[in-house]
């Protein structure tokens, strides 16, 4: 099915087989994985971590649902970088990782001095800015 | 189906369920491992997009590190019991899902376009195949983008001073 | 898939079997040999019953294990308490992938290499592998439930993620000499004689890395997530028979594995003399695996040897030890191979030059600490975990 809606897509765009976006490993005949499902895998990632933000009201677990955020934006930037075949895409997932090293660390930070005061970590309960 | 489609549905469905795994289960433990199991499909995606340095990266750094922290700190507050008031009422909930979704068809919609866009197209058709290694990335790292690269440091250094300023207990001055 | 040759796929099975056979069979070994040479050097015997020098003790061990009931206490976590023995015991055998364990054979024309995967990102594989060592320890800790257990699992996790720093720092050395993240390649790097391998060369970063491994190995002197006169036995409390085992067996493949990464990356490989190009194409192959076999044979004694020769540290002693002084060498060893280097091109004056930076690193640490004068009282380990644990992320 998926060979299927590939081909409707290559040749929606007019686009033939070999011309191929993404190197692979695997060298020369094959199919390559077009940017699109890549990007839509990204999407659908990125919903789950915003759903996770929107549903739940642990702390914690909201910021893993952050994370998962920063990761689909990695997924786009990793992918992205390879269909331009340049390497700068992963530089910026570099950032990305160390942005997203400081900030767990800071928040997690929080959340420890939060439970400390409060013993809760549902942020429906801390939701005053008294100390 | 060749192997790239196949890793690729593979990869892409485990990290899908863990994702959604993350966000449903009940124990933050299990949603920590769920989530460790998504970064761990993702590296397999990197590798199959041929970023081979940031899968590494990634699994260094989110399941090496940050996960291990999240672990720490759930098993040093003792959530456990606290987890089950996480939820909300059905009604948001429901709205929340919706909601989701229609961001989700969004997204989707933005990617299938993506192609159309002229600036993606037109570098796709040169087709360049070449693998980028951690040559590639240090020398962009260090030339074009040093000065993103310092400052990448700074946020560091910001964040350990912040860490060590919110842990540290008045009275705890000495030592 | 057509297009891989046969050659490749049979050799790389073949490879893979001897491989884990030999890790397993390794564990056996060390497991005889830890309790032979700790009885030596305790002036006692050890296990002499069971087969000719009591060499089959691990096997009546083994059956031992296999046929104790597994119990399952009831009030741990189920399904992490029946995971955390595979997830300590995966990482601990899929290591070993990208080390190269010797040259190269000739078989009917085809060049085989002695590893299973010569991947590009080699070290940063070995690495990002060693990191998830500790999800089977801090899992099994907390699905026991059990207060000593969750005390191990802390104490480890927060010490893993401090020495993992220094493991990867140590190295960054001889990725600047090598430039590459190869194993094979780094180990091909290094010279036939002794004096060209790295450990001379990166002297301080060798001894930080090796400590560093120590502690990620969680052995004696670092042992402090099942120390038993404080923990009981610390993160395993709660397990016994084979998934017992499984956290045994996989303390010894870390052993094995991380000696083999240290032959690979600061001792030569399977360098030795020349001695390893002697003979043809077959013989200089296996040659080399012997080679590399001895090595790493002899750096596992020196585990042992540790083991029975120092002490347990204390929680702070061992956060010092991590923080203060092997962070600052294996930076210092980072900064002045960079710069003598880039400088000299000599490995003569960058082996002196890291010698010397190291000295006078520890020299200005220690100051500082002696002028601090510390309070002798123990703090309470766990009020100190949390600021350690979240600086590691730096």
């Amino acid at each position: 099915m998926l060979q299927a809606t590939i081909t409707l897509q290559l040749y929606k765009g007019g686009i033939f087989i070999d011309r191929a976006i993404m190197p692979t490993t695997v060298k020369g005949k094959g199919f390559y994985m077009s940017l699109e499902y890549y990007l839509i895998l990204s999407a659908l990632l990125f919903t789950t971590g915003v759903i996770g933000v929107l549903i739940r009201r642990n702390a914690i677990i909201i910021f893993m649902c952050i994370e998962l955020m920063l990761n689909a934006a990695n997924l786009a930037f990793v992918a992205i970088s390879r269909s331009l075949g340049e390497a700068t895409g992963q530089v910026f997932v570099f950032f990305v990782m160390t942005v997203a090293a400081a900030e767990v660390a800071i928040g997690l930070a929080i959340i420890v001095s939060v439970f400390k005061h409060r013993q809760t970590v549902n942020v429906d309960e801390v939701n005053s800015l008294k100390g | 189906m060749n192997a790239e489609q196949i890793l690729f549905i593979l990869f892409g469905a485990v990290s899908l369920i863990g994702a959604i795994a993350v966000i449903s289960f009940r124990h933050p433990i299990y949603s920590a491992l769920s989530l460790i199991v998504t970064f761990f499909a993702q590296a397999g995606l990197f590798v199959l997009l041929g970023a081979h340095f940031v899968a590494a990266v990634q699994v260094i750094v989110y399941a090496g590190a940050i996960m291990v922290l999240f672990l720490f700190v759930i098993m040093l507050l003792n959530l456990g019991t606290l987890s089950v008031q996480g939820a909300i009422g059905r009604k948001l909930k429901g709205l929340a899902i919706i909601l989701g979704i229609l961001f989700a068809a969004e997204g989707i919609y933005i990617a299938m376009n993506a192609l159309n866009d002229t600036a993606v197209a037109s570098a796709e058709s040169t087709g360049a195949t070449i693998t980028t290694t951690t040559y590639d990335i240090g020398e962009l790292l260090f030339s074009k983008y040093l000065l993103p690269f310092e400052v990448t440091s700074l946020i560091l250094l910001a964040a350990l001073i912040g860490v060590i300023v919110l842990v540290k207990r008045e009275g705890q001055e000495e030592n | 898939m057509e297009n891989f040759p046969l050659v490749l796929i049979i050799s790389s099975i073949v490879k893979i079997l001897i491989v884990v056979h030999m890790l397993l069979i390794g564990v056996m070994i060390m497991i005889w040999s830890e309790r032979r040479v700790s009885g030596w050097m305790q002036d006692r015997l050890g296990p002499n019953r069971v087969g000719p020098q009591g060499l089959l003790q691990p096997v009546a061990d083994g059956l031992k294990f296999l046929f104790k009931e597994d119990l399952i206490p009831d009030h741990v976590d189920k399904p992490l308490y029946v995971l955390a023995p595979a997830m300590l015991l995966v990482p601990a055998l899929i290591t070993v992938a990208v080390v190269p364990f010797g040259s190269s054979i000739t078989v009917l024309g085809h060049e085989i290499p002695l590893q299973i995967a010569d991947i590009n990102i080699g070290i940063l594989y070995v690495l990002a592998i060693t990191s998830l060592g500790v999800y089977g320890v801090v899992l099994g800790a907390w699905a026991s439930n059990n207060k000593y257990s969750l005390l191990g699992g802390l104490r480890s996790s927060a010490q893993m993620i401090s020495y993992e720093l220094t493991l990867g720092l140590g190295i960054i050395g001889i990725l600047m000499l090598t430039s590459s993240l190869s194993l094979r390649e780094i180990a091909t790097t290094q010279g036939a004689y002794p004096w060209q391998w790295n450990f001379l060369i990166h002297f301080p970063a060798f001894l930080a890395f090796t400590t560093a491994m120590f502690a990620e190995t969680n052995r004696l002197p670092f042992d402090l997530a099942e120390a038993e006169q404080e923990l009981v036995a610390g993160y395993h409390t709660e397990y016994s028979s084979m998934k017992f085992a499984m956290f045994f067996m996989a303390e010894y493949m870390n052993m094995i594995v991380g000696s083999a990464v240290t032959v690979t990356l600061f001792l030569g490989g399977w360098h030795f003399f020349g001695l390893e190009n002697m003979g043809g194409p077959v013989w200089s192959g296996l040659i080399s695996f012997g080679i590399f076999f001895l090595k790493t044979a002899i750096f596992l004694f020196v585990f042992i040897w540790v083991r029975w020769t120092l002490p347990r540290f204390r929680y702070d002693q061992l956060m010092n030890l991590g923080w203060k002084f092997l962070l600052p060498v294996a930076l210092s060893s980072i900064v002045v191979t960079g710069i003598l280097w880039i400088t000299t091109h000599s490995r003569l004056i960058v082996g002196i030059g890291n010698v010397v930076a190291a000295f006078i690193v520890v020299s200005i640490v220690a100051g500082l600490l002696v002028m601090k004068t510390p309070k002798p009282a123990i703090q309470d380990s766990d009020n100190r975990l949390t600021p350690t644990a979240l600086d590691a992320i730096e």
